[in-house]
């Protein structure tokens, strides 16, 4: 956010209501007192603090918001939306920002996207998670090695990692994908990223 | 007195010792946990981070299911389930989100749902902490805790209705029931790092290592918690935090079934106390029922 002029060309009032109407929450009643940046747990980890953020959707900067790293690194934590003096649920408008890159392909933190399906690909499989899946999946999915070997042995020798999935039994894994393939096909009923 | 109840995905995989202890605990007071046939997972914070009717369309599935129960209470153990039961509950409430989560479902949902509560709340509004207090076999008055929440178990406040989003006081009001000595913790509900221990390790190691370094100079026999998230994070996890602040802990993270079960007098094995990482001997030495003199407990 540089001078005047460059907030105005980048200003988009549709996505400030859209933002207000995705989050029920009114975006002018925040008067930058920084509370919300003060008690967040994860700001170490953001590119702008988190009443950056809320500045720049009041200002309707649609792509330094949805471009920023912060909202994929926000933990849902609530810790912003408990300490607000404006009672704004800022971590609702986290959230809504985050569904908003996500439907746009605006995504600046790929691999938390990446772990989010590789965990959310074993509940469509199997209708429960499943966490050896989960670690297989991210791994292929990221290419990287599994960044958790080290507590491997231990996981293992303790039986915290059962070797096979438990499949919903019944139908009821059957029911659960069915859900993830509405979700899917009514995405692309409505052109936004599923 | 019968309870519907959600176990959730956690307590089948890593944390299987929260399912035990918790069933043992309830049996003790009373408590008949009848599990939802056919559960699934409540999608967890990926399901709601991605999209809020997948999220609540998962988590309908099971109230629906608990709709069918003869029960008016479903009891989950894990907050993460709780928070997002209770948030698609909510969303079920108007009219048009529910038409769109519908959609995604075979059918309808049940226009109403049982009330969606904790375990820990479940206990404490089963019994009173006298009735609780009168059936311990065994004190921990030789044990000093710091009570650990975790952020999701009290916020947000209006939908978790858990008392005061930054100070609850239940775990407390349970454990000091059996004796137990429970330090007033600063960190109770700071957040341990969820889910990004796999995605970005420094933030579990750096969130974990704050509430680890506290209740260590707190000079407390253990963390207790509630949320098998933040019992992998502190426990599992606990070298990881190590590293990142250059130190060591050696603080065992019990869940405060695993706690209340002691003083229930169950033996460590019923508890599932094998499957802590860093072990809960020293606390059994304290009271006298280390494994091996497990003799006379359940
Ligand atoms: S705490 Fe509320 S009013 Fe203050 S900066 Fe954050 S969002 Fe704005
Ligand atoms: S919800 Fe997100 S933005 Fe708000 S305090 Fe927690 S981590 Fe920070």
């Amino acid at each position: 956010m540089s001078n005047i002029t460059d907030i105005r060309l980048k200003r988009d009032a549709g996505f400030i209501a859209e933002v207000e109407a995705a989050s029920g929450q009114k975006l002018s009643t925040c008067y930058q007192c920084g509370n919300c940046t003060a008690g967040c747990p994860a700001g170490f980890a953001y590119d702008k603090q988190v009443n950056r953020i809320m500045r720049g959707a009041q200002l309707g900067l649609k792509d330094d918001v949805l471009n920023s790293r912060a909202i994929w690194m926000c933990l849902s934590c609530f810790t912003c939306s408990l300490r607000c003096p404006n009672n704004i649920d800022v971590a609702a408008i986290m959230e809504t920002l985050r569904h908003m890159a996500r439907k746009k392909n605006m995504v600046s933190v790929r691999k938390v996207e990446k772990f989010w399906f590789s965990f959310l690909n074993t509940v469509r499989a199997f209708g429960r998670s499943w966490e050896i899946g989960t670690m297989a999946l991210y791994m292929l999915r990221s290419l990287r090695v599994f960044t958790d070997i080290d507590l491997a042995p231990e996981a293992l020798k303790k039986q915290k990692l059962p070797f096979k999935p438990y499949v919903v039994p019944n139908g009821g894994a059957g029911a659960v994908g069915r859900i993830f393939k509405r979700y899917r096909e009514r995405a692309d009923r409505e052109g936004v990223r599923p | 007195m019968n309870y519907a109840y959600y176990p959730g995905c956690s307590t089948q995989g890593a944390s299987t010792d929260y399912e035990k202890s918790t069933r043992a605990v309830c049996a003790a007071l009373g408590m008949n946990l009848v599990e939802l046939p056919e559960w699934n997972c409540c999608g967890s914070t990926p399901a709601h981070a991605v999209d809020t009717e997948l999220s609540a369309a998962l988590c309908v599935r099971n109230l629906d299911i608990a709709a069918r129960q003869e029960s008016e209470t479903l009891l989950t153990p894990c907050p993460s389930c709780l928070s997002n039961l209770k948030h698609a509950a909510k969303r079920m409430q108007n009219p048009e989100a529910r038409a769109r989560v519908n959609e995604l479902l075979d059918n309808p949902a049940a226009s109403e749902f049982p009330a969606v509560t904790s375990v820990m709340q479940g206990m404490a509004a089963h019994l009173d902490a006298k009735e609780i207090a009168s059936r311990t076999r065994k004190s921990l008055s030789a044990l000093t805790f710091a009570p650990y929440y975790g952020c999701l178990m009290s916020r947000p406040a209006e939908i978790m209705k858990f008392g005061d989003p930054e100070n609850p006081t239940l775990m407390e009001s349970l454990l000091t029931a059996c004796s137990a000595t429970v330090l007033d913790f600063p960190l109770k509900t700071a957040c341990c790092g969820a889910s990004y221990g796999i995605p970005e390790r420094s933030m579990t190691a750096r969130l974990s290592a704050r509430i680890l370094q506290l209740a260590t100079d707190m000079k407390v026999d253990a963390i207790v918690v509630a949320c098998p998230l933040c019992q992998m994070n502190l426990d599992l996890r606990q070298p990881q935090a190590e590293k990142a602040a250059d130190t060591r802990f050696a603080m065992p993270v019990l869940y405060f079934t695993q706690a209340l079960g002691l003083a229930f007098g169950f033996s460590p094995d019923t508890l599932g106390l094998e499957k802590l990482r860093v072990s809960a001997d020293s606390l059994l030495r304290k009271l006298g029922t280390g494994a091996a003199n497990a003799a006379g407990s359940r």
